[in-house]
């Protein structure tokens, strides 16, 4: 494993550049749509976070990376997905197996369902690298023990053949972990990895992630419904809304000084422990569209205290500086007075 | 309403004074699990709830919060111990007699959608706890109805809907409606607004406080989520594995949290700002390991072999609750043989 230790070099394409992508689901109701032409890109050893209430399309999103759908479901899919040079989207089904969990590795909220109950986890762990890597029966179940003892499971020579339900949640969940990491992917997923685990041990698994992230210069892309796992172990954020990417920058920048309305709703939200008792919270009116309409203008406009005329307009992403934008018209006011106070009458 | 005797929609602060509405003293809950071994999930608790206040309880999973609320409603028979609730002891009330108490003590689930009958209308989920407690008539029931949706904040045009076409939010006010229709003195809330997303989650929290003013209602807020629980109690308990390791004010234990899991789970809170990677690795030097099964509960202090403090005497010696000293100690009690020596720990080695 020491092969691939030490800090990552900076490449200058990102690792994974997609753009304008959208996916839909065929249902008997007809189309529903639940990502709606996101683009974003993630460089080599980068940790992107991706927030946003549920049916928001932060999962969805993931999911299209490598088009891991369930077989039934009719999934209608458009845009670029391109992971180290190659358009994802072009690959057969055959060449993506090859890219899951060698390459792109996914970690799911609940390990339970995801990991084989009969099976011993060493067995799991093992099976990934023999057939990625071509790895002999007994090399695969040293490697299995060395990923334990990795992911901090106590005792892994002996643990290494128990089976998933002996393990606690948080110790699945490392099991899930050493899977994912087994062929050292380029860029691990991590889907509400934490979500149902408690406080203790979700910041435990962070730091692990974390740790793992630095070790391997892995990039990591953290999907979450908290704030507080993507400000944790994250370099840059995405809030999405609706299907579409509302907000996004560098972690602190945008928790500091968030510019899109949904956004700073969101933030206000948080339950804090330094907020005073019956100090009263100001819910975002509504509630988020449970089915995205064809529409023009702005999907956050029904639940916005600052919508205005201009807002039944679709907005463009607004370049607020600092590598920070916003899906947001009251944004291109402020950039335009800003750049009206340097340079009066350049901008008309 | 009249058939329904509801004294009025009055403010009723909370006041110490007044005598607990709750009192549980040394409450065992052991029962068998499928293997046949037994275990503990509730050990010697001992806590009180006093008219319109909230106690907030907290712990990881496991540790018997959620066991302690459902043996407090009598869901399950306790082995031992005492619960004084109205002044009326639960312990070994049956049948009717403990039905007629129900009506004063409620539950909101954390699952809304699995807590709601799916061939029952709104209407009628709403109003089935007056049926059973054979209160009211049928028109007094209905505007009864009515009016506690009202107050969820949901108009009369949901009474015929079927819950399985609701939201989360507005199947989890269906559940509060339902629990405080019979305006109980306690409500258990357990974990109500987990299964929530964020802004939904504000609006019930808000709902739960505004009715608690409006009603005068006791909450049990059983929750993981310290800066939720930070917000709605008036006093907090700390669980760990089946006992009460810390309690006081709020304001207290959250500001000077004495046993070192309350300080383990403090630390482990995430924050948003930008000390937020940081205090992640910070959080690692609280909390070790994960927290023991029921089946094979440590000797001596239940914490100690994941407390960074833990010393021989923890692991032959139980502590016992004791009221901490100093001028802001007031009702505030740990359990741990040595919370006067980490007080003078260095800040960086505390939580917040």
């Amino acid at each position: 494993m020491s092969a691939t230790l030490g800090t990552p070099a900076r490449a200058t394409a990102p690792l994974l550049d997609v753009s304008d992508l959208s996916c839909s689901f065929l249902t008997r109701s007809g189309e529903v749509r639940a990502v709606d032409g996101v683009s974003f890109s993630i460089a080599e050893g980068q940790a992107l976070g991706v927030v946003g209430e549920s049916g928001c399309g932060k999962s969805v999103t993931a999911l299209s990376l490598v088009r891991l759908f369930p077989p039934t479901s009719k999934v209608r899919l458009s845009g670029r997905v391109e992971f180290e040079g190659r358009d994802l989207m072009q690959a057969s089904e055959a060449e993506l197996r090859a890219v899951r969990g060698r390459q792109i590795s996914i970690v799911f909220q609940d390990p339970l369902t995801s990991l084989n109950p009969v099976l011993p986890v060493g067995e799991q762990i093992a099976e990934s690298v023999r057939l990625h890597l071509g790895f002999s029966r007994k090399a695969a179940r040293e490697r299995a023990i060395d990923l334990l003892s990795r992911v901090g499971i106590p005792d892994p020579q002996r643990r290494v053949d128990d089976l998933p339900v002996r393990f606690s949640g948080g110790m699945r969940q490392r099991v899930m972990i050493a899977i994912a990491i087994a062929c050292e992917p380029k860029l691990l997923i991590a889907d509400e990895a934490t979500t149902a685990l408690d406080v203790t041990i979700q910041a435990q698994i962070l730091a692990l992630l974390d740790q793992l992230r630095r070790d391997f210069g892995m990039a990591l892309m953290v999907i979450s419904h908290d704030l507080g796992v993507v400000s944790a172990i994250c370099d840059s954020v995405q809030v999405m809304y609706a299907g579409v990417i509302v907000e996004r920058g560098p972690v602190r920048t945008l928790l500091a000084e968030a510019e899109h309305p949904y956004t700073r709703g969101l933030l206000r939200l948080v339950p804090r422990l330094d907020t005073m008792r019956h100090h009263r919270l100001r819910p975002i009116p509504g509630q988020p569209p449970q089915f995205l309409t064809e529409q023009t203008g702005c999907r956050f406009l029904p639940r916005c205290e600052h919508a205005t005329e201009r807002c039944h307009e679709t907005p463009p992403l607004i370049d607020v500086g600092h590598r920070h934008s916003s899906l947001c018209w009251l944004s291109d006011d402020k950039m335009r007075a800003e750049a009206e106070s340097f340079a009066p009458g350049a901008i008309r | 309403m009249s058939a329904l005797e509801v004294p009025a929609l009055e403010t009723v602060p909370p006041s110490s004074d007044a005598p607990a509405i709750l009192r549980i003293a040394n409450l065992t809950v052991r029962y068998a699990i499928d293997s046949g071994d037994m275990i503990t999930p509730v050990d010697d608790v001992s806590i009180e709830i006093y008219p319109g206040e909230t106690l907030g309880l907290v712990g990881e999973s496991g540790c018997g919060k959620s066991t302690l609320g459902r043996a407090i409603l009598r869901l399950l028979r306790p082995e031992s111990g005492s619960i004084l609730f109205d002044g009326q002891e639960l312990v070994r009330l049956e049948g009717r007699a403990l039905r007629a108490v129900r009506r004063h003590l409620q539950i909101i689930f954390q699952d809304p959608r699995g807590s709601l009958d799916p061939k029952m209308t709104v209407g009628e989920i709403v109003s089935e706890p007056l049926r059973v407690h054979q209160l009211g008539v049928k028109a007094d029931r209905n505007r009864a109805v009515t009016e506690m949706l009202d107050s969820v904040g949901l108009d009369p045009s949901y009474l015929d809907r079927n819950p399985t076409t609701l939201s989360g939010g507005q199947q989890q006010r269906i559940g509060i409606a339902r629990a405080l229709i019979t305006r109980p003195k306690l409500v258990v809330c357990d974990e109500p607004v987990s299964a929530l997303d964020l802004s939904v989650q504000a609006q019930v929290i808000n709902l739960l406080q505004d009715l608690q003013r409006e009603l005068g209602v006791s909450y049990l807020f059983i929750a993981h989520n310290l800066a939720v629980v930070r917000h709605l109690s008036d006093r907090v308990a700390v669980m760990y594995l089946g006992q009460i390791v810390e309690q006081g004010p709020a304001h207290q234990v959250f500001a000077r949290p004495l046993h070192p899991y309350t300080q383990g789970l403090l630390a482990s809170v995430l924050r948003t700002d930008s000390e937020a990677h940081d205090r992640l690795n910070e959080a690692q030097q609280f909390v070790k390991g994960d927290v023991p099964s029921l089946h094979d509960v440590p000797t001596g202090c239940r914490y100690n072999t994941r407390c960074p403090f833990a010393q021989d005497r923890c692991r032959e010696e139980r502590p016992v609750l004791e009221l901490s000293e100093g001028e802001h100690a007031e009702d505030h009690w740990v359990a741990c043989h040595f919370w006067r020596d980490l007080e003078g720990l260095p800040k960086t080695f505390r939580a917040r």
